[in-house]
């Protein structure tokens, strides 16, 4: 019977004696008893840690993972990035991993300027001079930056690229049932947006840069349209070639989100990840979530404080423009950590490699007889896509055996496909990404793979 | 009432002397340009020009300043910074409605397994038969704890598992042709239940809380109509009172076609006793972080989980993890999904650690931990009641709301001013202001992991504040007086509002 409660026998009699009361039961009393369950938990009993760590470790043995038995090739949003020692240990540190929101800043000056610092780091990345304390992932900011441009334009009318993840895309369909947003995916053309199909007038214009498809919208022609029709410009950026690419801050963007996963947090099966979001000065009193700012004790000592809190949900209740409450403010901190790490030149390391790596990895690829790239001679940046002779999802199955994540099949990824794919190809096409982390021995024994299953 | 119990040494943090008093630059001001920590994998792969790979015209023309420190001068840093921030792990934290707990080591290691953490989330289901697997039987787990049909996992905290209820609850009445307007929440409710609300396309009509600290049940069945989509309610509420009438209540709403929703957010003081499935709840979100020991990271990640009754499964988010008829794990989407809430499966890694605690208190260790809080919080009830009087004099669940109504009226120190005093006193402060039914609320929760003789220290605390109240009622504005920062300037924070390093 193991458990983390300290209460002896003794202490538990005792404390129902101060309270007059003989057993635990009358704890309860006001619980109506036809309501109570009257029996035990259909569980099993408790067991000991060592005996679920057993449990646990037959789970993993289940998996393939990325650092046990399969090389990892996927991406759309999720990378394999080198996560040193020294994040982990900083990251898992028990003042951040066990502390509660900062609402004391007297006693919680350390996650408050770890992620004072985050803010920091991430507008500078966003080119834009606001950043929030972070959302849950990068479906939950292009949500919210969505929720916050509508109102901010009046416009519910949302042309969104067909660039942006298709996941997140598919969770901002499902909030649009509550808040009736309009949402019309934009085709896209040699793996960019296109617009001219597009008709009416939006309110919202989403961009993505890169693509899921590692291709780049056109900011700057994006930010034309929404200033033709008043329309507020949203760019889905990633963290890492931001520090490369031409900050959509600088062309114009009024929303900057992204999936901040690659800033230190492991794959994870998929969360908890870390949404990105910053905005320009104007949309400030709509931002959602947590904000830290700097101030000044009574001293007159630097500190900072969560702030603005009178956008929060708590305080403005049900004319709140979001319901968020909690964030990832522990990923956060990871970010903040791994972005000292990597510093102003690190970072741009990684984006280059990363850049170069899944580059050479799509240039060999198309190399192999029966396999073309998807987006032609565009440019590609961490993610590619090839249209393989075979269907993408049984070439993941085959070349796991040889030990790779050879990537994600578009068709899964997309739910069968939209509009940003061909429907005659899209079963058969590939979407690969290679990091820092991939050497060229590794990529060489992909293709090498690849041109075995194929044939 | 004074209790007999010798506090041992041990039980507070000895607070601000512990934690760095010193400021502490910020990166930027420690970054000296040249400097670098990174060290990368040789690979190998060709080294072809940026300029070749990507058009300059979409190309930055400077770098983006980061910050250029050492290896060495992160670490002392990051962990000068960790001296200055209060955790579970220090010392008690009676923070009220937030049920920080113990959070067990062991489940951030088991979640943390090669096998479990270096996981793609788009790994096709036959190569992540074991992470399906663990989030299904977490669903058949939850499923029991809450007398619930089915359990989505997609939800990244309770804020979002509230707004999945309320897509359900749409969806749910649109698929019989009925568009119903207004969702009843009493005025104790946590502000993310009417935020939720109007996200969710609905309107809130709030409902009254009687002087028993109840929703006002006549109040309920006066507002329902054919209008009304459903309720949502926090049972305990957030008084940290049971809601005696659920069963009249459920009932009422159910007559009008209306569904319940049960914010989850109190689950921990009823673990085993009773459920909410049984209480006639249609849908309901757990807060993990608190129920279920996952740690809060100084304000996330949590994970939302939302289980539903059998009217309602064939709406839930998808694709849905499953046990398939030959065995094996995969993915279905319900009939009827409302689509997709979570960028892939959940908060997974978050997930794993709430099944873990599960497994190693097992049921009969769940009811265990439902009892031992609801002790405790009725221990320091009953022993502060002399100069903190509860706000309704009942026995309560897992937390104790009390004023300090009289306090202020006899001396003019506030609630704040007590919350404040006592992390000089080496305890972080109870919730205050809320809920904002009750005048100067302190709110407690000090949880099952706590020992009495924490629980002494912490009403020893109290004593000595409030007899400084009276004594000197002038030394309590000024508290907390050691901490690594003392009361800070909010308005200047608003008014004069730094972002960021570069607004400075």
């Amino acid at each position: 019977m193991a458990d983390y409660m300290p209460h002896t026998p003794d202490e538990i009699s005792e404390m129902l004696g101060f309270l007059g009361m003989t057993s635990v039961d009358e704890l309860f009393v006001a619980i109506p008893a036809a309501l109570q369950l009257g029996r035990a938990l259909n569980l099993p009993d408790g067991h000991s840690e060592p005996d679920v760590r057993a449990d646990f470790q037959a789970y993993a043995r289940r998996n393939s993972g990325a650092s046990s038995t399969l090389l990892c090739f996927a991406g759309a949003g999720s990378y394999d990035h080198e996560i040193p020692p020294v994040v982990k240990a900083l990251g898992s540190r028990s003042e951040f991993v066990t502390a509660y929101t900062p609402y004391q800043p007297e006693v919680a000056q350390g996650v408050l300027q770890a992620v004072f610092e985050f803010q920091t780091m991430v507008a500078r990345l966003a080119g834009l001079p606001i950043s929030n304390a972070s959302l849950y992932d990068g479906a939950a900011s292009l949500v919210e930056a969505v929720n916050l441009t509508a109102a901010s334009s009046g416009n519910p009318v949302v042309w969104i690229s067909s660039g942006v993840q298709p996941h997140w895309r598919q969770v901002l369909a499902t909030f649009a049932e509550g808040t009736g947003h309009d949402i019309r995916d934009v085709p896209l053309r040699n793996g960019q947006a296109d617009f001219s199909s597009m008709t009416g007038t939006p309110g919202v214009i989403v961009v993505a840069n890169p693509t899921y498809l590692g291709t780049l919208d056109d900011v700057e022609g994006a930010k034309a349209l929404a200033l033709q029709h008043g329309a507020k410009l949203v760019v889905a950026a990633d963290p890492i070639t931001a520090s490369l690419l031409k900050s959509p801050g600088s062309q114009g963007a009024d929303v900057v989100i992204g999936e901040g996963q690659a800033l230190g947090t492991p794959l994870s099966f998929g969360g908890p990840y870390l949404g990105l979001f910053a905005c320009a000065d104007a949309e400030l009193r709509r931002l959602p979530g947590r904000l830290v700012g700097e101030t000044l004790d009574v001293d007159g000592t630097r500190a900072y404080v969560t702030t603005l809190r009178a956008r929060e949900q708590d305080i403005r209740r049900e004319k709140a423009t979001s319901n968020v409450c909690s964030n990832q403010t522990l990923m956060a901190v990871w970010a903040a950590i791994q972005l000292g790490w990597l510093g102003t030149k690190g970072i741009r390391e990684v984006a280059l490699r990363s850049i170069q790596g899944t580059r050479y990895l799509r240039d060999e690829l198309i190399k192999i007889d029966g396999v073309e790239a998807l987006t032609g001679d565009a440019p590609v940046t961490r993610d590619a896509a090839v249209v393989l002779p075979i269907s993408a999802s049984l070439a993941i199955e085959r070349l796991a055996e040889e030990g790779f994540l050879a990537g994600i099949s578009v068709s899964a990824l997309t739910g069968g496909g939209d509009r940003s794919i061909d429907a005659s190809v899209v079963e058969n096409t590939l979407l690969v990404a290679a990091t820092e982390k991939r050497t060229r021995v590794e990529i060489d024994a992909l293709v090498a793979a690849t041109e075995k299953i194929v044939r | 009432m004074k209790s007999t119990i010798n506090q041992a040494p041990g039980g507070k943090a000895s607070s601000a002397p512990l934690m760095g008093s010193a400021a502490e630059p910020t990166l930027f001001e420690l970054s000296v340009p040249g400097r670098s920590a990174y060290q990368l994998r040789t690979t190998g792969v060709p080294e072809m020009p940026l300029e070749s790979l990507i058009p300059a015209s979409l190309l930055r023309e400077s770098d983006v300043d980061i910050a250029e420190v050492s290896e060495r001068d992160l670490v002392a840093h990051f962990t000068r910074l960790s001296h200055r921030q209060f955790s579970v792990d220090l010392g008690f934290y009676p923070l009220g409605s937030c049920t920080m707990k113990y959070n067990p080591k062991f489940c951030d290691e088991v979640a943390n397994m090669v096998g479990l953490v270096d996981v793609h989330p788009a790994t096709p289901a036959s190569l992540s038969q074991g992470w399906i697997e663990l989030l299904v039987e977490l669903e058949a787990d939850l499923c029991e704890i809450t007398g619930m049909a089915a359990v989505t996992l997609q939800p990244a905290a309770g804020a979002a598992g509230e707004l999945t209820g309320l897509l359900l609850m749409s969806a749910y009445h649109r698929a019989r042709g009925d568009r119903r307007k207004r969702i009843l929440i009493p005025d104790s409710a946590h502000g993310t239940n009417p935020a939720s609300v109007t996200l969710g396309g609905y309107e809130v009509t709030t409902i009254p809380s009687d002087e028993r600290g109840l929703v006002d049940v006549a109040a309920v069945k006066a507002a329902l109509d054919t209008d009304v989509a459903g309720i949502m309610l926090t049972n305990p509420n957030t008084v940290g009172l049971f809601e005696e009438e659920i069963a009249e209540i459920a009932a009422a709403v159910h007559d009008v076609g209306g569904l319940l929703y049960y914010d989850g957010a109190n689950l921990n003081a009823i673990l085993g006793v009773v459920r909410p499935g049984d209480m006639g709840f249609d849908i309901m979100h757990m807060n993990v972080h608190k129920t279920f020991a996952t740690p809060h990271g100084g304000g996330g990640p949590g994970a939302g989980p939302v289980a539903v009754s059998q009217r309602l499964v064939e709406y839930l988010p998808g694709p849905k993890p499953v046990r398939l008829e030959d065995g094996n794990y995969g993915y279905e989407t319900p009939p009827h999904s409302i689509g997709r809430m979570h960028s892939w499966h959940g908060n997974a890694m978050v997930l794993a650690r709430t099944l873990a605690y599960i497994k190693v208190h097992g049921g009969d260790g769940l009811r265990r931990v439902a009892e031992r809080a609801v002790l405790n919080a009725n221990w320091l009830r009953k022993r502060i009641e002399g100069d903190y009087p509860p706000a309704y004099d009942r026995v309560c669940m897992h937390e104790v709301v009390v004023s300090a109504g009289a306090i202020k009226r006899e001396t003019g120190a506030k609630a704040l001013d007590i919350a404040k005093a006592l992390l000089e006193e080496g305890f972080h402060a109870p919730t205050v202001y809320f809920p904002l039914i009750v005048d100067e609320a302190l709110m407690f929760e000090p949880t099952e992991t706590e020992s009495l003789q924490t629980l002494e220290a912490l009403a020893q605390s109290l004593e000595k504040i409030a007899a400084k109240a009276i004594s000197d009622p002038g030394s309590l504005a000024l508290a907390p007086q050691s901490t690594p920062v003392r009361r800070v300037d909010e308005a200047r924070a608003a008014r004069q509002l730094i972002p960021t390093f570069d607004a400075r």
